[in-house]
């Protein structure tokens, strides 16, 4: 005899394996993923948590809104999304980051904070409550087929673009001078000033860094949110915070590897569950990492030392 | 001398409290409004200050027990008659209790301040960073929590029909028992072990204090008080989930971070200056009459003003306005000499 809780347990399993909802949870892991690493290679280099990361992201959607409502091409609507993404980022490293940088991570958090809310309620004074379109990406949410699976565009270009950035990343960080600047303040940041590593310089190119990441991220989260709002991207802002934490933020690929698998899960969960659970997938989510702070305060994919400090 | 001390640092935010009540007597009933949500906010803002001030350590989850507080006055206080169609999911013993005002702010503050040190046994491990993040949890999963689970509440909706019991005398006279709470703790031994810890916890470890056991007293008690600020709060307007979340956390925090965090003066300077700031934008929003012609600003206005300053305070006046100290009356010279 199957209970009603047995068979509803095979549904969710039967839904879990289905390939459209595989390459969709790895498309939205693979969206999270970048987002970690924007917000992982600031707190690396400058110890800080980028709590308005996500409003670079809302700024960057409302961008291409704003071309697409003029009619503008696909190609000039991302140029615009890229150019007000990066010149935010680097407005925000110089006039809040830079200052605070000999305070505490803790002061840091509440300016991020800060600098989270004016954003959003500039863009909300903009654009009012309600936000734009961004429709001139929308071909991409139309499926293609492959045999009887049908995948949607979006998913592949989601995967190809985290894929082309992240290798792109790498060579930067191992191959030139700047990333190797980079990685030795995030290090150290004082001993790599001893050096000869400039402070301002490896701080503004981990930003700029980031800053192109988030503008990656508002092309491909448009294509699948065309609805534009002040609070665009805050919810997976926050749930990708809790990604890197659990997956341990002091290192740049154990934070990637965090956003994806945080992703990833909630894409499979999101498609399988059904929402009398998933509403409460938040409580589960944000009690991880209550205890990977507590037990495992290094991360999950870390091994060794804590990096947190405890009484 | 140190009486007299001891007199002004509790003088003197109480008098701005009490003053700031008598200026909303005078004003109309639409504008008194503002006044009654002034002084709930030096509740809730003293509250977080008794823990983020005297510990030093953040915390981005004290207005999950200003809902926990929100929720318990609210659900206890809805008339038994309405409760099956504001709350028809509610359990039996939650749909079968109903209390007055006052015990309603009690238990508020009760469950409050329990909710606190149950948080608190975990977290007060943690400082720094770790703190902020794991604190920020708290608020995410106590807002999922009560957003869905509707046994012990209304879920999505507005707390409707709660006596609306703060007006004016009631708010100022829960803002100035906070106060006093607040005194009475941070003059006590425990409060000033709690401050040697935030100014040195090496030192503060060699003479026998227990860090972890001071951060979480100060976590119980400001959790009580959150509580009861809640509890003020939701017999001042109906509430709902999305009230007593993110938004409130920043303009609370905003308030802490302005006045200057590390001072009971500070906390009450910076919940009435920002509010007062608050409500004459708001105002402005709405068109205002100022030297003969209307202004009108955007909706939205006020975050702008707020966020903005809040981040100018933090890359200018680190300590706050009030330089993160009691008020005093000593002459200038002594405060300006270095210490």
């Amino acid at each position: 005899m199957i209970t009603p809780l047995a068979s509803g347990l095979t549904d969710v399993l039967s839904d879990a394996v289905d390939l459209q909802v595989q390459v969709d949870a790895i498309g939205l892991g693979a969206i999270f993923a970048l987002m970690a690493v924007g917000i992982g290679l600031v707190f690396g280099v400058l110890r800080l948590v980028n709590f308005a990361y996500g409003q670079l992201i809302m700024a960057g959607a409302f961008a291409l809104a704003y071309a697409s409502d003029r009619g503008w091409p696909v190609a000039v609507g991302i140029a615009l999304c890229f150019a007000v993404v990066i010149v935010l980022s680097l407005a925000m490293e110089r006039v809040v980051f830079r200052p605070l940088r000999s305070q505490s991570p803790a002061v840091m958090l509440i300016a991020t904070f800060a600098v989270a809310f004016l954003l959003q309620s500039i863009a909300l004074l903009w654009f009012g409550p309600l936000g734009k379109t961004a429709a001139s990406l929308a071909e991409l949410n139309r499926p293609v087929t492959f045999g009887d699976v049908d995948i949607r565009k979006i998913a592949i270009v989601a995967i190809a673009s985290a894929a082309v950035s992240l290798g792109l990343l790498v060579l930067l960080l191992n191959r030139t001078s700047l990333g190797l600047h980079m990685r030795a303040a995030a290090m150290d940041f004082q001993t790599a000033r001893l050096v000869g590593v400039r402070a301002n310089l490896v701080s503004a190119g981990a930003v700029l860094v980031a800053g192109v990441l988030a503008a990656v991220v508002a092309v491909l989260l448009t294509v699948q949110f065309p609805t534009v709002t002040p609070t665009f991207a805050l919810r997976e802002t926050i749930i990708v915070l809790a990604g890197v934490v659990v997956g341990g933020m002091t290192r740049l690929l154990s934070a990637t590897l965090g956003g994806f698998t945080i992703g990833y899960v909630s894409g499979v969960l999101g498609g399988a569950l059904p929402t009398a659970q998933s509403q409460y997938l938040p409580t589960f989510v944000f009690g991880l990492v209550i205890l990977v702070l507590l037990f495992r305060p290094g991360g999950l994919f870390l091994r060794g030392r804590a990096a947190v400090e405890r009484v | 001398m140190n009486t007299r001390r001891a007199a002004l640092e509790l003088g003197a935010p109480v008098v701005l409290v009490v003053g700031a009540a008598f200026l909303g007597m005078l004003v109309s009933r639409s504008t008194e409004i503002y006044f009654i949500n002034a002084l709930v906010s030096v509740s809730i803002v003293v509250a977080i200050y008794v823990f983020v001030g005297n510990s030093g350590v953040l915390s981005f989850g004290h207005i999950s027990f200003v809902a926990i507080g929100v929720w318990t006055a609210g659900v206890l206080s809805v008339p038994e008659q309405e409760k099956p169609a504001v709350m028809p999911y509610l359990f039996d013993f939650l749909r079968d209790t109903t209390v007055g005002n006052i015990p309603s702010l009690i238990a508020a503050g009760l469950v409050g301040g329990v909710f606190a040190l149950l948080v608190g046994l975990p977290l007060m491990r943690l400082s720094g960073l770790a703190a902020g993040i794991a604190t920020f949890a708290v608020l995410e999963i106590t807002n999922n929590i009560l957003r869905y689970y509707e046994k012990v509440g209304p879920g999505l909706n507005t707390f409707s029909s709660v006596s609306e019991t703060t007006d004016l005398r009631q708010a100022a006279l829960g803002a100035v028992a906070v106060i006093v709470a607040a005194f009475a703790y941070q003059r006590s031994r425990f409060g000033r072990q709690l401050r040697a810890t935030r100014e040195d916890p090496a030192a503060a470890r060699a003479v026998g204090v227990s860090i972890y056991r001071q951060r979480l007293g100060a976590f119980a008690l400001s959790g009580f008080l959150a509580g009861l600020a809640g509890g003020l709060y939701v017999h001042f307007l109906p509430l709902n989930v999305d009230a007593v979340s993110l938004d409130l956390t920043f303009i609370t925090l905003a308030m802490l971070v302005i006045g200057g965090s590390t001072s009971l003066w500070g906390a009450v300077v910076g919940a009435l200056a920002v509010s007062a700031l608050d409500s004459v934008l708001a105002n402005a929003e709405n068109g205002i009459e100022l030297v003969g012609r209307t202004v009108e600003v955007p909706a939205g206005t006020r975050i702008v003003v707020v966020s903005a300053l809040m981040a100018l305070v933090l890359i200018l006046r680190p300590s706050g306005l009030t330089g993160g100290r009691e008020f005093s009356v000593d002459p200038l010279w002594r405060k300006l000499r270095p210490s």
